[in-house]
């Protein structure tokens, strides 16, 4: 596990990993040849991304045997983004709207 | 845990407390806030932070023009598709392009993984073919972007739809393949330094003046897979959307 001079894991963990990541990548890629459509194609597409963000951080880049002092104040920020994409959303489905109002008056 | 005498609960390994407890304790305590962690992977982990709004910000606005616009979004898996044989394949390039940069960061992992063993040969070995990796990976964005510019993508317009396509595009994917870039350039960089002994013989850097670690290889590593990383969400929300 993790000593004081470094992170040191079997060799075996990382190949597992690598090999998940290859799987999940091709279940995404797969999502898009078999041309799923709606919820389900954006369904599958948010829990693969998730799933392969989640192995990169927490096994390739170790913050599962990181101290909670960092993880918190690491991972924790990026969570407020999601205030920021509600906030996006509202705005540009209003622009959305006055563009359809305003653009269909002309033509 | 078991409660000591002090009243405070037993200690981890490097007599640090756990859990949450160990949250307040390290953030309350004198000098640093992250134990247990060499400050240049603090600062790397910082940075990245840094970093990760701004790709955020960059996929915020992206989906702020897409939502918004009234003309129909070019359908990007006809758009990267390729012909092969006769047969169109979509998203052929950039599923490549995924692979390999998950190969890259595999290889990686392994090279920290042996540079804390002071494997110096395999770890020099796994840094240059991250690198390889890495340089094939610009390359197939450099034939991409020339591949949309001869159809007539531009930041302004594009043949397929919305005219934001090509802002976006060349933004994010541009963005992004300039970090692989100084990426590969840092990773020769550290490769060469491995490959000559700097980590284990402690030689001081000509720009920090810190002894040489294989600490660095490690950092360098969590910038190489928050590349990866972030070309997960690039992936799914850009091309596969």
């Amino acid at each position: 596990m993790a000593h004081a001079e470094g992170q040191t894991h079997p060799i075996s963990v990382y190949l597992w990993i690598w090999l998940l990541l290859f799987v999940f990548s091709f279940f995404s890629y797969m999502v898009d040849y078999m041309a799923f459509q709606g919820m389900l194609r954006w369904s599958l597409i948010l829990l693969f991304m998730m799933i392969k963000a989640g192995l990169i951080i927490a096994i390739f880049m170790h913050m599962a045997w990181e101290r909670l002092a960092m993880v918190y104040a690491i991972l924790l920020p990026p969570v407020l983004v999601l205030v920021f994409v509600a906030l996006m959303t509202f705005e540009s489905d209003y622009t959305f709207a006055s563009r359809q109002t305003f653009f269909a008056l002309g033509s | 845990m078991a409660k000591t005498a002090a009243g405070t609960t037993a200690m981890g390994p490097a007599g640090l407390a756990p859990g949450m407890e160990g949250v307040t304790a390290d953030w309350s305590s004198d000098q640093r806030a992250f134990k247990n962690v060499p400050w240049g992977k603090a600062m790397m982990w910082i940075f990245l932070l840094s970093d990760t709004f701004i790709f955020s910000i960059f996929l915020l606005s992206y989906m702020t023009v897409r939502n918004s616009t009234t003309i129909p979004w070019p359908n990007p898996s006809k758009v990267f598709g390729l012909t092969v044989g006769g047969v169109e394949v979509p998203l052929l390039l950039i599923a490549i392009m995924t692979f390999i940069l998950i190969s890259s960061s595999g290889t990686m992992a392994m090279a920290v993984n042996f540079g804390y063993r002071k494997n110096r040969k395999v770890t020099t070995y796994l840094i240059l073919l991250t690198a390889l990796f890495g340089a094939s990976f610009v390359g197939m964005q450099a034939f991409e972007w020339s591949k949309l510019i001869h159809e007539g993508v531009r930041p302004w317009e594009n043949p397929f739809g919305a005219p934001q396509f090509g802002s976006v595009f060349f933004m994010i994917t541009g963005f992004h393949g300039f970090h692989v870039s100084v990426g590969v350039i840092f990773l020769l960089i550290v490769a060469r330094k491995v490959w000559r002994g700097d980590y284990d013989n402690e030689t001081r850097g000509f720009f920090t003046g810190l002894k040489g670690r294989y600490e660095s290889v490690e950092v360098m590593g969590l910038y190489w897979h928050f590349v990866d990383l972030v070309w997960v969400f690039i992936f799914a929300f850009f091309y596969l959307w």
